[in-house]
């Protein structure tokens, strides 16, 4: 049965972890962010090598489960000389593997302004470079803004995949805790609050910033 | 079409004639030069020739798909042609030339050249998320290199100008269309271009907001010194404001002439024909 003193003692060694688990989510949405858009500049490029290349990347990536891309970087990576971390072999796993979907949603964002614009900007002879920056990218980002903030709520939900690779987040740190102790319930239990709690009300938080965008 | 002109850029010093008379003859500043345009099998421009003097006001009537936005637009390097060349103040826009070859240009070329030319579209297209003022700045701003000083006082004279210097930290949302499309020519004239292309910039609006913004075009139209490429279907205007009147049908100028003439002497049937239907309003 439940027992409340066990649960206190394993709960700071579980918060400990989830440090690990929050600092992974955030840095791989970064990764995915930042590729993510290159990406989808990539893809919208007249060279055709760099477009066909980010295409062949997107593919590839979609095609192919997450799990097998972390064992690739973290296990096969290593005997052509690259040995990464489990945790920096997750960011740069997960952040790649979420890059392409992100692509997808600023693909979304940027072919929705209409191409009115894009003729503006060049009739006012603005730079390529300041076309983006200045009147594309501005208009195109704050409506997926919303959809950016779910995926980073996926992502953390995801982050329990990358104990495959040996990282220690919470729920690797669960399930250590309960083999030690044959006592499993209390250590999933606080993990599975731990996730419902954080991610209920992080979708609150996007929620409530979709409405302020609206607004404006 | 008219030759002379072309002649003063002739480069070739041993060639001769009668001609170097007309050197103290004004350069176009804009020169259609054999100019087609095709998208696929359909063929939107054909074989056009045209010339356009400094400071000469130009209106494109003509039915609908008859070419005339497709000329300003190739103008303003929103298309290619697919034959001919264009010419601004004597540089050519969509090519270079390079060893006596005709070369396409680049990017940076483009630029260059594009400078000289301004657009009014039809539906405005104002950058919904800047402010009045930001919209009119920025370009001075970021593509002319002005400060942030010189470009804000550049951009409330303009705005002025045009009536709406109440207006300058509202957003294009909360404006009507004749506001719009004033906000639109003044961004445009800010610039300073020495050709303006004004794409139907009436088109859009509701009747009674068409005056206010046909009257800003013809202060422009009045002050002077730029050119002005006028497509539109308000033919009292056109009469107005032109000194050239040019008539399009299927890709051709099929008429051309200083307004009187084309308005009450239309020697085509098929501007007799066009003419004939406004004459019913």
């Amino acid at each position: 049965m439940w027992n409340w003193e066990y649960t206190i003692k394993i709960l700071p060694e579980i918060l400990a972890a989830l440090k690990i688990t929050i600092s992974a989510t955030f840095v791989a949405f970064l990764v995915a962010l930042v590729v993510g858009l290159m990406l989808t500049l990539a893809r919208r490029s007249h060279f055709r090598p760099l477009s066909l290349t980010a295409h062949g990347f997107v593919e590839f990536v979609r095609s192919t489960p997450l799990l097998v891309q972390l064992y690739f970087i973290f296990y096969v990576l290593p005997e052509y000389g690259l040995s990464l971390s489990p945790f920096i072999a997750g960011v740069i796993g997960l952040g790649l593997h979420y890059s392409t979907y992100l692509s997808e949603v600023y693909r979304g964002g940027i072919e929705s302004i209409p191409p009115g614009q894009w003729e503006a900007a060049k009739a006012l002879n603005f730079s390529p470079l300041d076309t983006w920056r200045k009147i594309i990218l501005p208009q195109s980002i704050p409506p997926v803004i919303p959809v950016m903030g779910n995926y980073l709520i996926t992502m953390f939900k995801e982050t329990p995949i990358l104990s495959a690779i040996t990282l220690v987040e919470i729920m690797q740190t669960a399930k250590m805790l309960g083999s030690h102790s044959f006592r499993y319930l209390e250590a999933f239990t606080i993990v599975g609050v731990l996730f419902l709690v954080l991610s209920y009300s992080s979708s609150l938080m996007v929620r409530r910033l979709e409405v302020r965008l609206n607004l404006r | 079409m008219s030759v002379p002109l072309k002649l003063i850029y002739n480069e070739d010093p041993t060639r001769s004639n009668g001609n170097d008379a007309r050197k103290a003859t004004v350069r176009p500043i804009v020169t259609y030069n054999n100019i087609s345009k095709s998208y696929g099998d359909l063929q939107v421009l054909k074989n056009i020739d045209l010339e356009i003097a400094p400071g000469e006001k130009v209106a494109l009537i003509g039915p609908s798909g008859s070419g005339k936005t497709t000329l300003a637009r190739l103008l303003m390097t929103l298309e290619e042609p697919t034959s001919g060349t264009i010419e601004v103040e004597g540089d050519m826009l969509w090519h270079r030339r390079v060893n006596d070859k005709l070369v396409k240009a680049n990017e940076k070329h483009l630029h260059q050249v594009r400078g000289n030319i301004g657009m009014v579209f039809q539906h405005f297209n104002l950058f919904p998320h800047m402010t009045i003022l930001r919209n009119v700045m920025e370009a001075p701003r970021n593509v002319l290199g002005l400060s942030k000083e010189e470009a804000k006082k550049r951009a409330i004279t303009i705005l002025e100008q045009v009536g709406l210097s109440n207006k300058i930290d509202a957003y294009p949302a909360q404006l009507s269309g004749g506001q719009k499309q004033r906000v639109a020519i003044a961004r445009a004239l800010v610039m300073r271009p020495k050709v303006m292309l004004f794409d139907e910039p009436t088109s859009a609006l509701d009747p009674e907001l068409v005056g206010e913004v046909l009257e800003v075009i013809k202060a422009i139209a009045t002050e002077g010194e730029m050119a002005m490429l006028l497509i539109t279907h308000e033919m009292d205007f056109a009469r107005d404001v032109a000194d050239r009147i040019l008539f399009f049908d299927q890709g051709r100028i099929v008429e051309q002439g200083p307004p009187k003439k084309m308005f009450n002497n239309p020697e085509s049937e098929r501007l007799q024909t066009f003419l004939s239907r406004f004459n019913r309003h």
